[in-house]
């Protein structure tokens, strides 16, 4: 299992993929974080001109460090999802999957590598983000003088919390390509459900108390609880969204990475290679 | 540290739905030989030797290493060495391929350098595997299967796509392996390809088998014949009669049944016929190979050798008896009567019948 899961970092550090998605997942953040950091510092200076641009009024000072520094996992965690999902569909595309399955014959130690890896690699993911949301996010908020939160403990509670999000988003990935190991379809997927499925989904089911109890086991749905601050939760309906406790959140997220990963690894993953 | 561990196949089968990839197939390689596993494509090589290496489940029967299957194997690498499709990561180095596998299957990195030395890929190592040509790539695969110093080699056309120059080193490459004591089994299409290099054959077609022995059991199951030709035929063939030798008529002169090229000379001496050719038929082991793997189609027409003095239809007509027979265990009426009735008519048409393959 060791060398398994070693063979796995290995395979991950030895191509280009993982730098362009920590490039991209930074760039990302940091754009999104300072930029709107800068627009709620420039929203509180100037209150009559943000009335008319209508959806930064009544914001409080206090939480919007940690909404804010919340972009990394809120938005990023797309990238721990594609990382874990290439790490398995890579194999079927390059049919890497021989070598592999010749140098480890066994195939769930395989999976269960892939697995562990990206929940680690997930989590690294995780520090590069919320370092880059607290970094570029501090820096506007401060720039504007507003609190920007990193003296209270609260907030590194919400940063650590974020982090294990997407530990568990890269879980997830892993169990997605296991279940669609076409690359192209399996990106698609992760695009087409993060950005335009789930939010409509998460909009739509909170109008609803039925379905909004329903609503709330949505993967982003589960996220956004874990991490306990996202522009969602403040976004939709005035922050009265249903939400599951932070522990709740997290295990839903396990639960879709474990449960995904499983039924994958008794499908596509037992097939022959040929 | 090679003990010499035979691989078992014993009656395998495999179906992919409703078609059938391998039926009832049972061999053993053993160590100390190159034997090559030959057969048309879509004979089945390939499925066996994933069957084999623990890639694709068997329907039935089993395939083992000196009876362990591959995945029960402790190391497995350490055991065997693989080469399938060559396929790699295209943006991963060779060397980064190596480690990678050299890590999951808990084999020393130091070993990575010295396998790229011995298949001379040390200068291209650290180069992405995309900008490789075929050639390259099959090096690497030969460089994955010597990672863990294997005393089995199973390498799926390893051939395919080297220069010259590759196929002679591998060719060297193969025999040293054998000479080891070490396990070697290479598939091909491709008789000619491999005819160098094996010391046995396992032949199969349509997923069975065709046969199994050394090379040199194939050459002799094509009876060898004699090519004599002269000025004036109808008395060479009064003198073929006369001297009791079977015979059908070519393009390039008479295909006669007797291996001895001196006794057909003498059959013209006696006759008083002047001959401007007299010499053995070159054929043998193609001939024979593309006789066992097409037994059921007419393959007649398909064992024609490349040189000219091979017509059409040599066996057929000539020695029913033993040359047909021979050659085309499994159908040995099947020559006959593409060729017997009217082999005037026959002999006319040898491009024509080449062509039709």
């Amino acid at each position: 299992m060791i060398r398994a899961l070693g063979s796995e970092f290995q395979k991950v550090f030895t191509t280009r993929t993982w730098w362009l998605l920590t490039l991209l997942l930074v760039v990302y953040v940091a754009f999104l974080a300072g930029g709107l950091g800068a627009f709620f510092g420039w929203a509180l200076d100037n209150p009559d001109a943000a009335a008319d641009s209508s959806s930064a009024t009544g914001l409080p000072t206090e939480g919007l460090a940690p909404l804010v520094y919340s972009f990394a996992s809120s938005v990023g965690y797309v990238f721990p999802v594609l990382l874990g999902a290439l790490a398995v569909t890579t194999e079927f595309r390059h049919k890497t999957l021989t070598p592999t399955f010749l140098a480890e014959p066994h195939r769930t130690t395989v999976l269960s590598a892939k697995f562990l890896s990206q929940l680690l690699l997930g989590a690294g993911l995780g520090v590069a983000a919320f370092a880059t949301s607290v970094g570029a996010g501090a820096g506007a908020l401060a720039g504007f003088g507003i609190d920007t939160a990193l003296d209270s403990s609260d907030t590194w509670a919400m940063i650590g919390r974020g982090v294990l999000a997407m530990a568990l988003w890269g879980t997830i990935g892993v169990g997605l390509g296991s279940l669609v190991p076409n690359q192209v379809a399996a990106i698609v997927i992760v695009i087409a459900f993060t950005q335009f499925v789930e939010p409509i989904l998460r909009l739509a089911a909170s109008f609803n108390d039925v379905t909004a109890k329903i609503g709330q086991f949505l993967p982003g749905a589960a996220s956004d609880a874990l991490v306990g601050a996202s522009f969602y939760s403040v976004a939709s309906a005035g922050g009265s969204a249903t939400m599951l406790e932070w522990w709740q959140g997290g295990l839903v997220l396990l639960g879709i990475g474990v449960v995904t990963t499983l039924i994958g690894g008794a499908t596509t993953w037992r097939r022959d290679v040929s | 540290m090679n003990s010499g561990i035979p691989i078992e196949i014993t009656g395998l089968s495999k179906h992919f739905g409703s078609v059938t990839a391998v039926e009832d197939l049972s061999f053993t390689v053993q160590p100390g030989r190159v034997t090559g596993f030959l057969g048309p494509n879509g004979a089945g090589k390939t499925t066996t030797l994933r069957v084999l290496l623990g890639l694709v489940k068997a329907s039935s029967g089993t395939a083992t290493f000196g009876g362990t299957p591959y995945h029960a194997l402790k190391r497995p690498l350490e055991t065997v060495g693989a080469a399938l499709d060559a396929s790699f990561h295209p943006g991963r180095t060779a060397r980064n391929h190596l480690r990678v596998t050299a890590t999951a299957a808990g084999i020393a990195a130091s070993r990575v350098p010295v396998v790229l030395e011995q298949v001379g890929l040390t200068e291209f190592a650290d180069r992405r595997v995309g900008g490789y040509s075929l050639g390259m790539r099959q090096r690497l695969a030969l460089a994955f299967t010597l990672l863990g110093d294997p005393s089995v080699f199973v390498l799926d056309e390893p051939i395919n796509g080297l220069d010259p120059e590759g196929i002679k080193w591998i060719r060297l490459f193969l025999q040293r392996l054998a000479q080891d004591g070490r396990t070697v089994l290479v598939s091909s299409h491709l008789l000619s390809e491999v005819q160098q290099s094996v010391d046995d054959v396992v032949i199969i077609s349509r997923g069975r088998l065709a046969k199994t022995g050394t090379l040199s059991s194939l050459e002799l199951e094509s009876a060898p014949r004699t090519i004599a030709d002269s000025p004036d035929r109808p008395r060479l063939a009064a003198a073929l009669a006369q001297a009791g030798l079977e015979y059908t008529e070519g393009r390039n002169g008479f295909i006669v049944a007797e291996p001895d090229p001196g006794l057909v000379g003498h059959a013209a001496f006696v006759g008083g016929v002047e001959l401007k050719s007299l010499h053995r038929l070159k054929s043998g082991l193609e001939e024979s190979f593309l006789a066992l793997v097409n037994g059921e189609v007419d393959h007649v027409e398909i064992a024609e050798p490349g040189p000219p003095e091979a017509s059409g239809a040599p066996e057929a007509s000539a020695a029913p008896d033993e040359a047909a027979d021979a050659a085309a265990p499994t159908d040995a009426a099947a020559p006959t009567d593409a060729a017997e009735p009217a082999p005037p008519d026959d002999r006319e048409s040898p491009p024509a019948d080449g062509a039709k393959e």
